[in-house]
Formats: structure tokens, C-alpha cells, sequence
């Protein structure tokens, strides 16, 4: 596997991860696609889930994204995560809180978009603590 | 001339004045160091949004079915304002320039017969608008970022503000803020918001077919109010990097002015001083004369 693809994970507070990899797992809106190099170019909606990057035909490393877009061209692939964290990171205290902005943005919800804001929150919750369990 | 009682008061005064200006400028210098490491963290996700919504608002433009937030309402009769400034004050010109800004774009405005709601994020906004366009405020935003700017924070404004827009409350949305240049340079910068400003190069070179997963509708409705919120987190951002940077050029400055202001007033009590013993000593030796 001689062909690498530059792999871009940006939040809205940081630069994750920016390197060459040989394939990236995106959890994409409508079912996980991998993307290696000379992909064609696609834009899709991401879901709360775990992105793969794959290094040498094994996975290198494991992150978990709360949602967002993903961009892939024929070189490149970009994911602007809403969240994202290292599965090392993920611990109870932040399942919790997620659970607890989830429940607050239910409460306080009236208008559609507040609503489908509040849906998404509680889904990225569940999907973290599926992950701790 | 004033006693020498009141020259060393004076002077005990400036030095205490000193000592406070020295050190908000230490803060502001640390201060500043992180938000501008916030600020250039934030960059890269803003510019990567922005150029994957040109991609996508270049390839819908024109289209009937597009969402209100790329369309427009149709009209350009409200115009919101955000204006985003400090919740302090003693950081030089940096919330004047803003509200200086907001108010020539106000009576702008006001003057072509459209309507103007300003949205203040930060105190300090608030209180020189209120002035001289107080019905023109809505309800804003203070006392965020406290410590450092987050992400809900800006969420919290960008929701509001597209609620406006959902109830049909304003037309064309700018904000308006400091953008970050160096520690001692700001420039207040205005920026569309809603509609998104179709990009310019929307044909761009590789004019790749994109497949879209869902569809380009939807995800456009997903993706305008992100861009929103993005872009408003960038602009607070970029905006306290600016307070801390402006708040440090004018420390620097009162620091300065207060250590040239002690050594005048040094200079004069050590005159007077002098001139006070030369005058003992006269009055001495002409009262021995005398004898």
C-alpha cells in the first residue's frame, strides 16, 4: 500500500489529528465507509461513533466523535467533529455530563430546532456510555 | 505651589497607581497567551467548515428549494446586529472603536428606513449603546468566558439567534468584533452572518462531483447553523484575544505615563525641599547678623 491519504480531524476548539494514514473508518450518517486514497469525492453527515484510523493494515488508533460532517476528496479527508475524544479519555464524569446537557437542553426545548438540538444531545450521551459499559 | 505634605502624598498616590497598572498588565500579558492559542486552535475548523459550505452553497446557489439561512428571507428591511465587546473596561479604545463602529452602522440604517436590533455580547457594549439607541436592544449576552471562551457559550448565542431568525424576527444578521492582528493591533471587522455570503469562487478549479450522503438539503440545514455557531465562537474568540491585547498596550502605557509623572513630581519636592532649607538657613544667619 504505497498511496496514503491526509486524514484532518478538527473540533471546534482544536486540531486533533492531521497526518498521512492508509485508511480512516468514518461512522457516516447513512453506514460506516472507509476511505483510502483516490476516493471519490463525497460529503456526507457523520454520527455519533468511533472513527478508525488504520496504519499497516491494523488500527492504529481509536477516536470517538460526537457527530459532524466529513469531507473526502480523491487526497484528502476531513472530519469537522462536533466533539471529539481519544477512547482513552472517555471516562463515567464525562458520559455523565453529557447526560446531564442532554437532559437540560430536553427540558428547556420549544422550538423544532431546540428540539432536534436536545435529540442530538441525548444521542451522542447514549452512544458514550455504550462505549463505557 | 503646593506643600511638601501634599507632593509626597501625591506621590505615594501615583506609585500605588503604578503598582496596580504593572500588574493588570502582567495578567493581561499571560491572559492574552491563552486566548490566542484559543484563537488559533479555533482557526483550522472554521476555515475547513467554510470551504466545505462554499463547496456546498456553490453547487446549490440559484436553486428555489434552498434554505431560508443560505436564501435569505427575500427582504433586507431588519438588520440584527451582534456586537461583541469586552465585560471591562481599562483596555484602551478596544470596546469605543466597536461601538463606534456599531453606532455609524445603526444610524446607517436607520437613515435608508430599515429597522435595527442590536444584540450586545458583553457589558460593556451594552451600557455606551443604551445611550444613544436604547430601544433598538435586545436582550444580550454577559459575563461569558470568564474563563475562556467555550463552545456551548457560543452555541448558546448562535441558537438564540437563529430562533430570532425562525420567528421571522430580523432579515440580515452581521456581527460585528475585534479581529486579533498582534498584541497591540486590533481591527474591527463586520461579518455577514445570515444569509451566508455565497463564496465568490464557488467555481473553484477541481469542480469534483460530490456525492452526498443524506442529501445536500439536509445537510445544508445541518451544517448552516453550525457554521453560525463556529463563526460566532471564532469572533468571541478572536474578540478577547483583541481585550487582552488591547488591555495590555494600555497598561503598558499607564505605567509608563505614571513612572514620567513621579519623576516630575520627585523633581519638584526635592526643589521645594531645598529651597525650604536654603530659606531656614538665610533666616538663621540674618536673625545672627542682626544680633
Amino acid at each position: 500500500m504505497a498511496d496514503k491519504i491526509l486524514f484532518d480531524l478538527v473540533s471546534p476548539t482544536q486540531l486533533l489529528v492531521s497526518r498521512q494514514v492508509d485508511m480512516v473508518v468514518v461512522p457516516g450518517e447513512e453506514g460506516d465507509f472507509g476511505a483510502m486514497a483516490a476516493h471519490s469525492p463525497l460529503i456526507s453527515a457523520v454520527r455519533p461513533g468511533i472513527i478508525d484510523i488504520h496504519d499497516d493494515g491494523k488500527v492504529s488508533e481509536r477516536i470517538f466523535v460526537a457527530g459532524g460532517f466529513s469531507e473526502v476528496t480523491a487526497d484528502r479527508v476531513t472530519v469537522l467533529a462536533e466533539e471529539a475524544y481519544p477512547l482513552a479519555d472517555i471516562t463515567k464524569d464525562v458520559v455523565e455530563k453529557h447526560f446531564a446537557a442532554a437532559k437540560a437542553a430536553t427540558d428547556g426545548a420549544v422550538s423544532p430546532f431546540e428540539k432536534a438540538t436536545a435529540q442530538r444531545l441525548t444521542a451522542v450521551a447514549e452512544a458514550l456510555q455504550a462505549l463505557v459499559h | 505651589m503646593p506643600s511638601l505634605k501634599d507632593l509626597r502624598l501625591r506621590i505615594a498616590s501615583v506609585k500605588s497607581t503604578r503598582k496596580i497598572t504593572s500588574a493588570m498588565k502582567m495578567v493581561a500579558a499571560s491572559k492574552l497567551r491563552r486566548a490566542q492559542t484559543a484563537a488559533e486552535a479555533a482557526r483550522p475548523y472554521a476555515e475547513r467548515l467554510e470551504r466545505m459550505l462554499g463547496t456546498l452553497a456553490g453547487s446549490l446557489a440559484g436553486n428555489a428549494g434552498a434554505p431560508r439561512m443560505l436564501a435569505g428571507t427575500g427582504s433586507d428591511q431588519v438588520h440584527l446586529i451582534v456586537m461583541v465587546t469586552a465585560d471591562r473596561g481599562l483596555c484602551g479604545g478596544f470596546n469605543s472603536t466597536i461601538t463606534r463602529n456599531v453606532r455609524r452602522l445603526t444610524t446607517e440604517l436607520l437613515g435608508k428606513g430599515k429597522t435595527v436590533k442590536i444584540l450586545p455580547v458583553g457589558r460593556k457594549g451594552r451600557e455606551a449603546i443604551k445611550r444613544d439607541y436604547g430601544k433598538n436592544l435586545i436582550e444580550g449576552f454577559e459575563q461569558l468566558g470568564r474563563k475562556g471562551i467555550t463552545y456551548p457559550e457560543a452555541n448558546a448565542i448562535a441558537t438564540r439567534v437563529i430562533k430570532l431568525f425562525e420567528d421571522g424576527e430580523f432579515d440580515i444578521c452581521t456581527v460585528v468584533y475585534n479581529r486579533f492582528r498582534s498584541a497591540i493591533s486590533q481591527e474591527v471587522t463586520r461579518q455577514q452572518l445570515i444569509p451566508f455570503p455565497a463564496p465568490a469562487v464557488s467555481a473553484t478549479g477541481d469542480k469534483a462531483a460530490f456525492e452526498y450522503e443524506p442529501a445536500e438539503e439536509e445537510i445544508l440545514t445541518t451544517l448552516l447553523p453550525r457554521n453560525l455557531a463556529v463563526q460566532v465562537f471564532r469572533s468571541m474568540l478572536e474578540s478577547q484575544a483583541s481585550e487582552h491585547g488591547a488591555r495590555m498596550t494600555a497598561m503598558d502605557n499607564a505605567t509608563r505615563n505614571a513612572g514620567d509623572m513621579l519623576n516630575r513630581l520627585t523633581m519638584q519636592y526635592n526643589r521645594s525641599r531645598q529651597a525650604q532649607i536654603t530659606k531656614e538657613l538665610i533666616e538663621i544667619i540674618s536673625g545672627a547678623e542682626a544680633v
